[in-house]
This record gives C-alpha cells, sequence and structure tokens, in this order.
C-alpha cells in the first residue's frame, strides 16, 4: 500500500465540480500496483464517478479487505475516511458503519478472492440485508499478493500461468447477487471506462445494496493466452446488454436516445439512471429472464455486462428495520436512557 | 435436622414441560417472604424431554453461592430419581410423585420419603393433556409450600401479578397450588422441622439474571448498535436489550427506532459489526461465550491495533470446543487477555453478580471508549443466566459518561493536521476523530503496520514506536480499571483470592474458615490488567490461594505474565465440573493446604 503522497497541483484551467474541486482533489497515493494492473483503471473511473457527482471528500467512507483490491482505496480521494479491514469481512465492518451512520457514502473495493473465498458468507448477508452500499469486486480469478493460484471465480478450463486448468464451477457474483435479490447489479470491465463510471454512479446513488462486478485482469498471473480473465480474452468476449448514463438531478434526459430503449430510474437525491438498452432482448426488471439470459451467454462463452438488474422498490436496511433517520451516533447519550425514577420502575418487576 | 431460613429444595423435572415457572413462582414467594433465596437451574442443552434440575437455597444470612446440600428433593423426573434420591443430605426428605408404585428398593433410611399423588390428583381436576403436565409442575409447589410454611397469599398475589388480566389463569393454578397443599397438609406433619419464616432481608434487593441485568446496563449506557449471533449462555443478554429497547427506544409518535439491533450470520461479522459502528462513534457491543471469542479473535486484534472501542460480553461456559454448553465455567481468560495473533493484550473486566453486569455493562463503554480498545466483560453462565438476590440498581442522571478523545468540527478546524496515532498527552492514548465531522479529520484506519502520524509502514523503528507507545496505554488502563475489591486484616498471613462469580462462594467459605480459627485476607479482581493493590495483597501474604472456575489456572497464570507475582505463593484451588462453585469447596481445599503445612 502506498505512503507516497501526490503533489496536490492542479492546472487553473482544469474543470472544477460544483464543491469547487478538481479530479485531482479525489485522488489518492500513487498506486503500488503492477504497471497495467486492471484496478489502477477502476479507481480511476471512481475518481471520476466521485467528483462528478460533487460529493464531500469526508462524506465517503471507503471500506475493504485484504488482498491486491483491498489496497486500492489508499488510491482513491485521500480526503475520504478509509477503513482496511481484515479479510474477507469488509461487508460486516461496513454493516456496522452504516448502522451507526447512515449519512454517509459507503463505497467497499474488494476482489474474488476476498469475496468469493474468504468472505463469500459477508458477501451473501450484506445483499439480504439491502445494505446501503456501494460493493465493487475487482474481479480478475486469481490471487495476485500470494502469486498466482485460481480464485472462486476462475472458469473451468482457464489456463494459470504454470500448471493445470481449472476444473472447479466458477462462483459467478452476478448470478449469485441475482437469486439473492440485489437490487442494484452491474458488472463491467476496468478497460471500459466509458460504460464503467455511470454504473458506479447509480451504484453509489442507488438506495440499497449495489454490486458492480468489474473483470480487472491481473497482468502480473493472470494476463496470459488460455487464461478467460485476459485483457484480450475479456475484450473478445465482452457484450454489453443494457448500458447506463447518470444524470445529474437538474439535467434532463436528452433525446438521444431511440424511442422506447431508454428508461428513467429515479435515484437518492432527485438524480436519475438511463438505461440504455443495447439489445432487445435483455429485461433487467425480471430476476427470472435475467438470470436465464446470463447463463445462455455464459455458456456461450460470453461476458454480459452493463446494469443487469435494478429494483428500487425494496427498502435498505435502515427502512426495513424502521428506524431514525438521524445517525445512530449523532444522538446524544443522555437521551438513550429513560433515567433513574424509570430504573426504579423497571426494578419493581424483579421483587 | 430442625432449621429456620436455612433449607435446600432440589426440583428434578423435565425439561419443556413448564417446571421453570413453578420454580421461579416458589423461589419468588420466598423472596417475598423478605428471606434472601439464591436460585440454580441446572439444564440440558436441549429443548423438550431430558433432565433438568432447580435448586432454591433459603439462606436467611444472605449468601449468594449455591449449597452442598440438599434438605428436600421434588423427585418429579423418573429418569433420574434414583440418583436423585442419592444426592439428598442425610436425615434430608424427597418428594415423589405416588400416583404410580416405586420399586421399593429405591429408598434410604436416612431420608424422609413423603409420596404425593401429582398426577392423579391432577388428572382429575384437569383437562388436557398439556394442562395436566403443567398443573403437576404448578402442585408440587403447592406440597413444597405446606412443608416449607410458605405465606400462600404470596403466591396468590404473584399469580395474580403474572397473569393480571386472565382471572382464570389464576383461578386454575391455585386451584393446583391448593391440591398439594391440602394434600400435604392432610397427610404429613406440616411444617417440616426445616422451614421458613417471614423476615426483614430482602428489602431494596431484586432477583435478576446477569444477562437481563447486562442488557438492561447497555440499555443506559446508551448502546445503539447491538450485533450478535445467538450462543448459549449470551443470548438472554441481547433478548433484554432488545425489550428493554422496544419499550425506551421507539418514538412514540413516529414510531422508529433509536437503536440497530442485527442478528449477524456469525461471530466474525457481529465483531466486525461492532468495529465498523463504534469507528463512527456508535456505542456498540456484542454478547457471547467461548467459540465466539474464538471466531472474533482475528478481529479483536484488529481493533487492539488499530484502536477501535469495543465493548464484549463473553458469558463463559464449560469448554474446550463446543464443551458443555448449558454448564459453567470460567475458563476463558487467557484466550480473552491475549485474543488474536501478535502481540496483543487485551482489558478485561470481572463482573461478580448481576448488580456489577448492570454496573460494568456502562462502564465498559467508558473504558472501551477511553482507551480505544475492545474490553471483553468476563461474565459466566452462573451469573448470567441464574437469578440472584442483589442490592436495587442506581443510575446517577448527572453522571457524564466518558466519551473518550474525540475531536469536535471546531477543534480539528484550528488543528493545522490531524494525525491519528500521535501521543499527544504521554498518557498512550491518541485523539480520533468520527467519519464526517470534519475534513480535516479524515484518516486512513488499517491493521496493517502503520506510522503514529497514520501512514502505512513497513519501517522497523515506525511500526515498533507504535507497538510501544500501546504498552503506554496498556499502564494507563491498569491505573483507570475498577480496582479490587480487598479486605485484610494485618494478623493473617494467607490470602484467599478470586474472580467473578467465586465471589459468594469465597465470602462465605472464609466465615466457615473462620469458624475453625482459619482467617484469611481477601481480594477479588476486577479488571485485567490488575491494578498495583493486586500486586501489593500477593506481596503481603506468605501463601495466597487463588480460586477460578478452570482447570489450567487460567488466573494464576496470567498474574505471573502480568504482574510478574512469585509462583511459589500462588496455590491453586481448582473447580471446573461445570457446576456453580460452592463455599465447601473452597474450604474443603484450604483445610487439605493447610493439613500439608501451608500456611492460614
Amino acid at each position: 500500500m502506498s505512503y507516497i503522497g501526490k503533489p496536490k497541483v492542479a492546472h487553473p484551467k482544469m474543470p472544477r465540480n460544483d464543491l469547487g474541486l478538481t479530479a485531482r482533489d479525489y485522488e489518492g497515493t500513487v498506486s503500488t500496483l503492477c504497471a497495467g494492473c486492471g484496478h489502477d483503471s477502476v479507481t480511476a473511473a471512481i475518481v471520476q464517478a466521485v467528483f462528478e457527482l460533487n460529493i464531500e471528500p469526508h462524506m465517503l467512507a471507503k471500506m475493504s479487505g485484504i488482498g491486491c483490491s483491498s489496497k486500492t482505496p489508499a488510491y482513491f480521494v485521500s480526503g475520504a475516511h478509509g477503513f482496511n479491514s481484515v479479510h474477507g469481512r469488509m461487508p460486516s465492518v461496513t454493516t456496522g458503519a452504516n448502522a451507526a451512520n447512515r449519512e454517509l457514502m459507503y463505497i467497499g473495493v474488494s476482489g474474488d478472492g476476498d469475496s468469493l473465498s474468504i468472505g463469500a458468507g459477508q458477501f451473501v448477508h450484506a445483499i439480504r440485508r439491502n445494505l446501503n452500499m456501494c460493493y465493487i469486486i475487482e474481479n480478475n480469478g486469481v490471487y495476485g499478493l500470494t502469486k498466482g493460484q485460481f480464485s472462486a471465480s476462475a472458469d473451468i478450463g482457464s489456463m494459470p500461468k504454470k500448471g493445470e486448468a481449472n476444473q472447479q464451477e466458477p462462483i459467478d457474483p452476478v448470478s449469485t447477487a441475482l437469486a439473492l435479490g440485489a437490487t442494484y447489479i452491474a458488472r463491467s470491465f476496468s478497460g471500459d471506462k466509458e460504460q464503467l463510471v455511470p454504473l458506479i454512479q447509480g451504484a453509489l446513488l442507488h438506495d440499497g445494496f449495489s454490486l458492480v462486478d468489474i473483470i480487472s485482469p491481473c497482468v502480473t498471473f493472470n494476463d496470459h493466452e488460455g487464461s478467460t480473465k485476459s485483457y484480450a480474452h475479456t475484450r473478445q468476449f465482452y457484450h454489453h446488454v443494457i448500458d447506463a448514463d447518470y444524470i445529474a438531478p437538474a439535467e434532463e434526459i436528452k433525446a438521444a436516445y431511440e424511442k422506447g430503449s431508454a428508461m428513467a430510474v429515479e435515484l437518492h437525491g432527485g438524480s436519475k439512471i438511463a438505461l440504455r438498452k443495447v439489445d432487445d432482448q435483455y429485461d433487467s426488471t425480471s430476476r427470472a429472464s435475467a438470470f436465464k439470459y446470463l447463463r445462455e451467454r455464459f455458456n456461450a462463452g460470453e461476458i454480459t455486462t452493463g446494469l443487469l438488474y435494478m429494483d428500487d422498490s425494496r427498502q435498505e436496511m435502515h427502512d426495513l428495520m424502521g428506524n431514525t433517520k438521524t445517525p445512530m451516533c449523532q444522538l446524544p447519550l443522555e437521551t438513550l436512557n429513560p433515567g433513574a425514577d424509570e430504573l426504579k420502575k423497571i426494578l419493581n418487576r424483579y421483587r | 435436622m430442625a432449621t429456620v431460613n436455612d433449607v435446600v429444595v432440589k426440583i428434578a423435572t423435565v425439561n419443556g414441560t413448564g417446571s421453570a415457572s413453578a420454580n421461579g413462582l416458589l423461589m419468588k414467594s420466598i423472596f417475598r417472604m423478605g428471606i434472601p433465596v439464591v436460585g440454580k437451574n441446572y439444564f440440558p442443552s436441549n429443548i423438550q424431554g431430558l433432565p433438568t434440575w432447580y435448586e432454591i437455597r433459603v439462606t436467611g444470612d444472605g449468601y449468594q453461592s449455591r449449597s452442598d446440600r440438599v434438605d428436600i428433593m421434588v423427585a418429579m423426573n423418573a429418569q433420574t430419581y434414583a440418583s436423585d434420591l442419592a444426592d439428598v443430605s442425610s436425615g434430608g426428605w424427597l418428594l415423589y410423585d405416588s400416583t404410580w408404585p416405586r420399586h421399593k428398593l429405591l429408598d434410604r433410611d436416612d431420608v424422609t420419603i413423603l409420596g404425593v399423588p401429582l398426577s392423579r390428583m391432577c388428572n382429575e381436576s384437569f383437562d388436557g393433556a398439556r394442562a395436566r403436565i403443567l398443573m403437576k409442575n404448578i402442585a408440587y409447589v403447592g406440597v413444597v409450600a405446606a412443608l416449607l410454611d410458605i405465606d400462600l397469599q404470596i403466591i396468590t398475589t404473584l399469580l395474580e401479578e403474572t397473569f393480571s388480566d386472565k382471572q382464570h389463569l389464576v383461578d386454575s393454578n391455585m386451584q393446583a397450588i391448593r391440591l398439594g397443599y391440602d394434600y400435604a397438609s392432610e397427610n404429613f406433619v406440616c411444617p417440616l422441622p426445616s422451614k421458613v419464616e417471614a423476615m426483614d432481608g430482602t428489602a431494596d434487593h431484586i432477583v435478576i439474571d446477569g444477562n437481563t441485568a447486562a442488557g438492561l446496563g447497555c440499555m443506559y449506557a446508551g448502546a445503539t448498535v447491538g450485533a450478535w449471533y445467538p450462543i448459549t449462555p449470551s443470548t438472554s443478554l441481547m433478548d433484554s436489550f432488545r425489550s428493554f429497547c422496544q419499550q425506551y427506544r421507539v418514538d412514540k409518535e413516529t414510531g422508529e427506532r433509536t437503536y440497530c439491533i442485527i442478528q449477524a450470520e456469525d461471530e466474525l461479522a457481529a465483531i466486525g459489526m461492532v468495529l465498523g459502528a463504534a469507528w463512527n462513534g456508535a456505542r456498540s457491543f456484542t454478547p457471547t461465550s467461548g467459540p465466539g471469542i474464538s471466531l472474533m479473535s482475528e478481529f479483536i486484534g484488529f481493533a487492539y491495533y488499530a484502536e477501535i472501542p469495543a465493548v464484549i460480553f463473553n458469558v463463559q461456559r464449560t469448554g474446550p470446543s463446543t464443551g458443555m454448553p448449558t454448564r459453567t465455567q470460567q475458563s476463558d481468560i487467557l484466550s480473552c487477555a491475549y485474543a488474536s495473533h501478535g502481540d496483543t493484550r487485551q482489558v478485561l473486566l470481572f463482573p461478580k453478580d448481576p448488580s456489577e453486569c448492570f454496573e460494568m455493562a456502562q462502564s465498559a463503554f467508558d473504558y472501551a471508549e477511553r482507551l480505544q480498545t475492545p474490553v471483553i466483560v468476563m461474565s459466566d453462565l452462573d451469573i448470567g443466566m441464574n437469578d440472584w438476590m442483589v442490592p436495587d440498581f442506581e443510575f446517577d442522571e448527572n453522571k457524564v459518561r466518558d466519551r473518550g478523545k474525540v475531536l469536535t468540527a471546531e477543534q480539528l478546524e484550528e488543528m493545522e493536521k490531524f494525525h491519528r496515532y500521535l501521543d499527544v498527552d504521554g498518557d498512550g492514548i491518541p485523539y480520533r476523530t468520527l467519519p464526517g465531522v470534519h475534513p480535516k479529520g479524515s484518516y486512513f484506519t488499517r491493521g496493517s503496520g502503520h506510522t503514529r502520524y497514520g501512514a502505512y509502514t513497513e519501517d522497523s523503528a515506525a511500526y515498533q514506536d507504535v507497538v510501544d507507545r500501546l504498552l503506554v496505554k496498556w499502564e494507563t488502563a491498569r491505573t483507570m480499571l475498577p480496582d479490587a475489591q480487598i479486605e485484610v486484616s494485618k494478623f493473617n498471613k494467607a490470602g484467599l483470592l478470586t474472580i467473578g462469580s467465586g465471589h459468594g462462594a469465597c465470602i462465605e467459605a472464609r466465615d466457615r474458615l473462620a469458624a475453625q480459627e482459619i482467617n484469611l485476607n481477601y481480594c477479588r479482581v476486577r479488571a485485567f490488567p490488575f491494578s498495583e493493590a493486586v500486586q501489593e495483597f500477593i506481596e503481603q501474604h506468605e501463601v495466597v490461594y487463588v480460586v477460578e472456575q478452570n482447570r489450567d489456572a487460567q488466573l494464576r497464570s496470567l498474574m505471573l505474565l502480568d504482574i510478574g507475582a512469585e509462583p511459589s505463593k500462588l496455590v491453586s484451588l481448582l473447580h471446573y465440573n461445570g457446576m456453580p462453585l460452592n463455599a465447601g469447596f473452597v474450604v474443603d481445599k484450604v483445610l487439605e493446604e493447610v493439613a500439608k503445612g501451608r500456611a492460614a
């Protein structure tokens, strides 16, 4: 993890957002990942997404576990609070953090090892609670820091750098999330910033659990011929079915879409996300048909991308529980007990 | 054997038959007569059909531990009849259901057998299988009431309070009580020579279990986030917190809650949630037991190193592994004191009874927030799930609770730069900020090596600087935590030292030993790290008998490690069979040591 700060020098003509900040203000320390790592592209996409959304850096909480992906919160938005927790446990820390302060915006960055192996239990339960967070999986099918073992997302037949092909079924985070009832599910590719940025923006603003599964190749251990998570393979079999555009509260949906192909969905704070169908066959509001489509394309060897499912009818965790709108951590302690006289009444039950 | 207000009644039943309410009724009625009582429940890890016992010790002297005798056995379980008969102290009584014939071999010359046709009477008076079973249990309450001379009016009042709006239930229960009471009065010489007499020994006292008290304490402490995974014997702590919150933390108009209870997927997640919430400034806690502590250990170490407050209740049960989940022990002392890999030390509090569970549930949050570290409240099954008679809890509304060194937006505004792990005050405790409060407060929390400024490091000196500073904080903790309860006479050469639920038995053992001219000083440790007073206590004595409820002398080992106590002075008296400690054990063990020539 880097501790080399970047100089905060911005060209005077660099564009500024509504807070008067430039994109440079949303960067972090210098990445220490390998040159060409997909994760650095995801970091750049997050920087752009957060900059464009005019998020106050200190109102953003960056959560992670352990692994290459989990290092990346140090590389974006240095003015945000970061919590680099233990392996596979980012979801529980985020759940507790959100329980205490529902006003912050939570972005969790995880990997396929962190979320689909050691942290599979926590990943699925965060979905089940409809925890209000943006959950990014930087998915490369391989363990980088321990030098190249397959992860649970490796495809059958995918070749490692050395040794034998993977024979076990992959765990696909998108179809897992779909089965569990996640309310915002997207998949993209680290090499497609144009598609990725609005998907992250929608995920940050969605009220509930948002998954963005990002194929993010590992240049050192999984970018060779025979790997199904390489840049070349991903580019070749990459298939957009439904893209999204972020529309700020004041903007109107531009009429650039073909009639009937665009659908706008309200997000938190009055902004919208417009869904653009690339494949007419795809229905992003039906879990059953989305699941069928995804499996069929998967069997054909394709990687289906876009905003694959969205449901804005389900309440997020706090609203499901009926919790106060005030963050729990801001409730004054003295208001949280009924006092000495009431204690006497309580004790009378035990005589 | 003729005694007044000094009698032990043990009731053997089958779990899942409603005997718990009958036993509670019996205990409460004695308490209402002003007589101190102790209730102990020995139950199986099972829902229905296995043997269970409830022991009521009537103790006019006000002792708090279980007794080593059984004066009256209510043998309602044929499965355990033979062993229950064997348990009765010589000169005692055994009450059984004489509806069915009993084998003549199952008699003892020194025990008076009292047969009452409970099933027959209840079958004649009540309809339905379930009602007959329940009423049979209520009927033995009537028999015991006659045998001990318990005031029937008090029983009536208790039933009226329990079934406030259901008069028919009061009537049917009283009918069953009468069946037993009248039968005993007509067929036996009532009361027995061992009986109860109203006194004034329970004023300003309550009967409560430790988990209920701790849950109430969490509510009064202002805890807002509780995350947990159900595990015996800690589960009722969260049940208690929930029920008090439902009453006091739901806005009457909007229905909005000011508490958030999350049933986690496992203990790893439960502690992760607690840390996330505490990082954001909420008072958060988790109740668990030994296996849960094992699972939480990685995160507990994280919290130690990243300096995040957390309150953990460990309601200890019998280990190792699954062990005996419904039996008690103090066998997680070492695993909690050094929870997690690497150099870690955790703050422990040792409540002695439900009263201290209420107090420590509150102070644990103060210590956790002041010290920015996990605090583990080391309760146990005996404290957590048994009924204890304790003085009324008190709550000081004017006490300002300690939230520790948390910088406000105003303070941050005036600072040039905030550094998370800098020891500004020299007490080893740095300042912290809460996310979202001020742009200058942002920092990166990590379990990886970090510098005093909060930056990642692999530099040896910068790493060591932080872990050495944590030792300074440890010494600060030593001076802050609740001090030991110490009773010393300068004439005594030997001391008795214990923790937690060992207190009641040790106090009683001291009295009994004093009657034999063996006088022991006393030290009850209340926190780890150990205070100077504990160290002095050990130094002052030729020998210190360390009474603890585990096989491996964990408390003794911890004293060698933490305060360098002289090993030859610390003599272990170890009780670890899963039953609560009793005074007889301590007395016998001390006498054995004295017979070997040890100081007393």
